[in-house]
């Protein structure tokens, strides 16, 4: 399995992260040897074989639909780069 | 004052009750050691002002008769844990400036039963690696060194702060989190004891997320003993986390009984791949032979699907990471790095914030997660994940433990396997079918290589049963007499 130069820009999109042009190469290039090292999966027979998400056969549990906490607005917001007003703040998105 | 640093944690936990010194006392000794070993990187934050008040208030409750279990002891966090209103990075950059406004149950745990936190310790950038190379605050050091030989050496990872910090005294005892053997390996790497406990056993909490389905947190110590005290204080039931087992703590010290007669002992013959270096083949024989002179049978056994644990395991976590990871925005804490459209910003902050071995991760689990490929590698990993977890169900059919060697190689050195990503990855083979399999897998050392470099033996058991690992754990370490210790310390 081996990726090109426009699906590796893709992912990158997905993953909101910038990747420059000239390194697309390259990281497809690594990205694809790492496939093909998945690709030995193949060999193993998952035939009627349930998926396993978790280790924990644990139902998730209940709880009683009470507020739990709240009312720390300003240590919500003390880490933020920038605040204003009580809001985070975003580059504008409507014109 | 040398000598209160040679004491164990059960040793200096007695000393403390006895009267012999302050709980000051042993943490300005530790303080001095952080200090005087600054070079090893070991901590990104060291918090001497807190570790003395906590010392007071311990000493306080020591005399008032008041002591948790962990009164007075010096630790170091693993810097993935948060820790309210201390600096908490995960290694990485995009998390700048990062101060919790609340705290990790693990650390919390540690907090209420007296602990004493001297800082924040070095790791893999999210934990992700095997030699502490990706943190964005520059690789920790092993503070063992080769025979004849001044080349740093990596002290493992991800918690590779939290092992080198253990190992050279400038800690008595840590937190680490373990993924696919992030507290095994770099214990190994660095001569110490480390145990990954049972998914479930400890809270997450609180504690950054890299792959939610195998992020589990242990403590890292000097002896086994030690490593059962920390345990109870840092495990047990939390609502916080949906994952938390709801099952009553053992008194894990109690379960060192040192009886392991009649114990079945399973050891797996896909665990001796050809190629392994002789002398962690001719470790494992040393380590199989002191378990039968203690009395325990040793059986043969089969887990037959281990050489695909790793590929599975480079698919799951990525994917889960990846997922973990779009939390980091540059809106809401951390760095920031300003683009003209919203996605932009995002793609900036996340490409200028995240390493390389961390964007790696991401994609690829963005790309295995992605409409077309999901069935053909999640699915297909999640399958064989089973299949893995059915091998260890039907070992434990008819043995108790399992042992191993806890990985490959001793140490190697800084910058080695940097240009290859899966180089690196075969470092974790050992450690990783235990994390997918959700079991307790505890790391005790037992000997030392050709070239002076601690190697460890790996134990694995039933779920939550961590106190048969640390029983057999404690056999093995006496047996061992593993008593080496870094030149730096011995200096």
């Amino acid at each position: 399995m081996s990726l090109d130069r426009d699906t590796v820009r893709k992912i990158a999109f997905l993953s909101r992260i910038e990747v420059a042009d000239d390194t697309l190469e390259p990281l497809a290039g690594q990205l694809s040897g790492i496939l093909d090292w998945f690709e030995q999966l193949k060999e193993v027979d998952t035939d009627g074989v349930q998926p396993m998400s978790s280790v924990t056969d644990a139902v998730l549990r209940w709880r009683d639909d009470v507020i739990t906490d709240g009312g720390i607005r300003e240590k919500i917001l003390a880490n933020a780069p920038e605040a204003m007003d009580g809001f985070f703040t975003v580059p504008k998105v409507v014109e | 004052m040398t000598s209160l640093l040679d004491l164990s944690l059960a040793e200096a936990r007695d000393g403390l009750r006895a009267k012999d010194f302050t709980a000051v006392e042993l943490t300005d000794a530790y303080l001095g050691m952080v200090e005087k070993h600054r070079g090893l990187n070991a901590y990104i934050t060291e918090t001497p002002d807190l570790a003395r008040e906590q010392a007071k208030a311990a000493d306080a409750a020591l005399a008032a008769g008041t002591a948790g279990a962990m009164a007075g002891i010096p630790v170091g966090i693993k810097d993935l844990f948060c820790t309210e209103g201390v600096l908490t990075t995960a290694a990485s950059h995009i998390l700048d400036g990062f101060k919790p406004p609340y705290e990790s149950t693990v650390s919390a745990n540690l907090k209420k039963a007296g602990a004493v936190m001297l800082g924040k310790l070095n790791l893999d950038e999210f934990a992700m690696g095997g030699s502490n190379q990706t943190s964005y605050y520059g690789p920790a050091k092993n503070p063992w060194k080769a025979e004849g030989s001044d080349a740093d050496l990596v002290p493992g990872g991800s918690s590779g702060g939290s092992a080198a910090a253990v190992s050279a005294r400038m800690a008595l005892a840590a937190t680490g989190t373990d993924t696919g053997g992030s507290i095994r390996q770099p214990a190994a790497y660095c001569g110490i004891t480390g145990i990954k406990p049972t998914y479930g056993r400890c809270s997450r909490f609180g504690i950054i997320a890299y792959a939610s389905s195998l992020d589990q947190a242990g403590p890292m110590t000097r002896t086994v003993r030690d490593a059962a005290i920390m345990l109870g204080s840092m495990a047990g039931f939390d609502p916080k986390d949906s994952t938390s087992a709801d099952i009553a703590l053992p008194d894990f010290e109690a379960a060192l009984t040192g009886d392991i007669r009649s114990l079945k002992i399973g050891i797996p013959q896909e665990y001796r791949p050809e190629g392994l270096d002789p002398e962690i083949n001719a470790l494992w024989d040393k380590g199989i032979d002191m378990l039968k002179a203690a009395g325990a049978e040793v059986v043969d056994i089969s887990l037959p699907h281990t050489k695909y644990a790793l590929a599975t395991y480079y698919i799951i976590a990525p994917a889960e990471a990846s997922s973990n990871l779009a939390r980091y925005d540059g809106l809401r804490f951390g760095l920031r790095v300003e683009g003209k459209t919203l996605d932009e910003m995002y793609a900036r902050t996340r490409a200028a914030g995240f390493g390389e071995e961390v964007q790696r991760r991401i994609l690829m689990g963005t790309y295995v997660l992605s409409a077309g490929y999901y069935d053909a590698y999640y699915l297909k990993a999640q399958r064989v994940r089973a299949r893995i977890a059915e091998d260890f169900r039907n070992a434990f059919k008819t043995v108790d433990v399992i042992l191993t060697p806890t990985a490959p190689t001793p140490a190697f050195g800084i910058g080695a396997n940097m240009d290859d990503p899966i180089a690196m990855y075969l470092n974790d083979v050992f450690t990783v079918p235990t994390s997918l399999a959700g079991l307790p897998g505890l790391s005790v050392p037992v000997g030392l290589s050709s070239t002076g470099l601690p190697l460890g033996l790996q134990l694995i058991g039933r779920p939550f049963d961590e106190e048969t690992v640390l029983r057999a754990g404690d056999v093995l370490e006496k047996a061992a007499g593993f008593s080496a210790v870094p030149s730096l310390v011995k200096g």
